[in-house]
């Protein structure tokens, strides 16, 4: 067993009065057990919809077209809808971004983690529910677990919102753990305190953990590998050391150097030219090309799709000219 | 640590009690309902009659000491009637109510919720059962199933139900698309357990609204069909057919006792439980107050 997750060339569409969106275009990813994955890319890369298909969730009218994603030997996409309810939430658990709107306002945190549960375990009582809630509100961080089981979302600071909703992805043990931008909503004094617990939770449960961000230095700090991606592909993958010291495709290349620096001065940011395509009617060829330093309107760039290929140990790159970079 | 907090936090429910409580309609409403439940509910102790005693002797006589609102057509006391009336009227009303809030409900939050096929077939049935004159419905069914109150009770439930079904569907709608929603289908819950634990809590509040307002149509309702003959049977007193005694011109002119009562309390209760709705519903939600 040495892949937990696979996802092969996954597809997935969204009818608008346009035409076809396709958000998530040929996505490949693997997860084995225990370690970080980083998925980064700007708003509309496809990342949450990729993390939204494994769980079945993608909003209609989107839907996955094509592609598998096998978990611990099934394939989740064939599963029908009672064996992938069984699944969500006890093998595969998602932390949100905004623990605010994806805790309802109206009902006590605790309730809500003790529902989590019981979903997968009914025949667990009340009582044993309420006790195992107190334990896992102790284990990620929350002060006096037993007054504030009762407390209302509102009634948590952002910070121990997003620990109850740590707690509640901790709840069924899961062997994957899915991190959609968790610290985005978070004071930045704080992201750093629950990247820490997304980390040692991790480790101490022996998830394996997709994590879902825009922030470059959150995936420096945390993840193993990671997996870049652009107008719904994955353009750069590897080890997080290799992909940060000589990244191989010059999008990942763009984002690391539009990336503020201690020792640049302010008002030195490099920012990539132009702005991400329009997936209704993406560009031919390589997609980023039209942005492209490196591509300078090559014919291989404006017409062929560069497939991801071996650049290196561990190291993946879609682009025609990887070589090219410094 | 030093408290800042000036005033207590007021739950939602301590806020919209608040809000029933400065209205002035709505409390005159709820006062007078509850007299009315109380006197309906001790009918027995305080009528001091049987109210289906038949005393061929006194009959349609006008008020007096032994018969503070006289005697109907059959000499019995209409006090005691009136008093018992109450209680199947009222009965009939909440529950009709009930049975179709509770079936609307159900039915607009699966709407709502589940969508495609299943949204489009209970909104379209809504469409049709609003769209017939549901009195016609109602004397048809009443005269295929017999007239009895088990019956009443069924049928305009059965009648009544896309109005609340409207409101919880389009609740629905607006939760299903929240965040949270989707966060609990990501832990595992199904559809049913959304309905259960994020829908029908949501839009209780206004359900309670649309029920009550449904009270007072379907105590109306109850006293068509009792008039006619298809609701409520004698001798049971209801309401309604307190008033068929009263079905001629000189009666009505000369002998007042006979419908004013029963026709009394009809308009006022039914006012009453209208105030009472109003203020639910803007101590519920309050935008919709100027």
């Amino acid at each position: 067993m040495d892949t937990l997750l696979r996802i092969e060339d996954l597809a997935v569409e969204f009818p608008t009065e346009d035409g076809v969106v396709r958000a998530v275009d040929g996505v490949n990813l693997e997860v084995r057990p225990g370690e970080i994955v980083g998925l980064v890319g700007e708003s509309g890369s496809g990342k949450s919809v990729t993390a939204m298909s494994v769980l079945g969730l993608v909003r209609p009218p989107g839907r996955v077209v094509g592609g598998s994603i096998v978990f611990g030997g099934r394939d989740l996409l064939g599963l029908p809808p009672r064996e992938l309810r069984a699944v969500r939430g006890k093998e595969i658990a998602m932390i949100f971004q905004d623990p605010m709107t994806a805790l309802n306002p109206v009902l006590p945190v605790g309730a809500q983690i003790a529902e989590a549960i019981r979903l997968h375990r009914p025949g667990l009582g009340r009582k044993a529910a309420k006790e195992r809630v107190l334990e896992l509100l102790a284990t990620v961080g929350v002060a006096d677990p037993a007054a504030r089981y009762g407390r209302h979302p509102h009634e948590y600071s952002g910070g121990m919102r997003q620990r109850a909703m740590i707690a509640m992805a901790l709840a069924n043990e899961p062997a994957l753990l899915i991190a959609d931008e968790p610290t985005t909503a978070l004071d930045v004094t704080i992201q750093a305190q629950v990247l820490e617990l997304i980390r040692t939770s991790a480790r101490d449960s022996g998830a394996a953990t997709v994590l879902i961000t825009h922030d470059l230095g959150v995936i420096a700090e945390l993840a193993d590998r990671v997996a870049v991606m652009y107008a719904g592909r994955v353009v750069e993958h590897g080890d997080v050391e290799a992909v940060f010291s000589a990244p191989r495709h010059p999008y990942t290349a763009g984002l690391l150097a539009g990336r503020p620096r201690l020792e640049s001065a302010l008002g030195e940011l490099v920012p990539i030219p132009g702005s991400p395509p329009s997936l209704l009617n993406p560009p031919p060829g390589c997609a980023f090309h039209p942005r492209c330093a490196l591509s300078s309107d090559r014919e291989p760039c404006r017409t062929a799709r560069p497939a991801l290929a071996t650049v290196g140990d561990l190291h993946q790159s879609a682009c025609h000219y990887p070589e090219e970079l410094p | 640590m030093t408290t800042t907090q000036l005033t207590a936090p007021r739950s939602p429910a301590a806020l919209a009690a608040r809000r029933f409580r400065r209205s002035r309609p709505a409390v005159a409403g709820a006062l007078f309902l509850l007299l009315v439940v109380l006197l309906a509910a001790a009918a027995p102790l305080v009528a001091g009659h049987d109210p289906n005693a038949v005393d061929l002797a006194a009959f349609r006589q006008p008020p007096s000491a032994g018969h503070p609102l006289g005697t109907d057509s059959s000499g019995r006391d209409v006090l005691a009637r009136l008093l018992h009336a109450g209680r199947v009227s009222l009965l009939v009303g909440l529950l009709a109510s009930l049975v179709a809030v509770a079936f609307g409900t159900l039915l607009g939050a699966a709407a709502g919720v589940f969508g495609g096929v299943l949204d489009t077939l209970v909104m379209r049935t809504a469409d049709v059962v609003l769209s017939f004159p549901s009195l016609v419905v109602i004397v048809v069914l009443a005269g295929i199933l017999g007239p009895s109150t088990a019956m009443l009770v069924i049928v305009f439930g059965v009648c009544n139900w896309p109005t609340a079904c409207r409101v919880v569907r389009g609740l629905a709608l607006g939760l299903r698309e929240q965040e949270y929603v989707q966060a609990s289908r990501a832990f595992g819950a199904g559809r049913f357990s959304v309905i259960a634990r994020h829908v029908v809590p949501a839009v209780l509040s206004q359900v309670a609204v649309v029920g009550t307002l449904l009270v007072a149509q379907m105590i109306l309702l109850e006293a068509v069909l009792s008039f006619l003959g298809l609701g409520v049977q004698p001798p049971q007193a209801s309401w309604g057919n307190m008033l068929t005694d009263a079905q001629n011109l000189t009666l009505i002119q000369t002998m007042p006792w006979l419908w004013l009562p029963p026709g009394l309390a009809i308009a006022l209760t039914v006012l009453a439980v209208n105030f009472v709705g109003d203020g639910l519903r803007d101590a519920v939600d309050p935008r919709g107050v100027r």
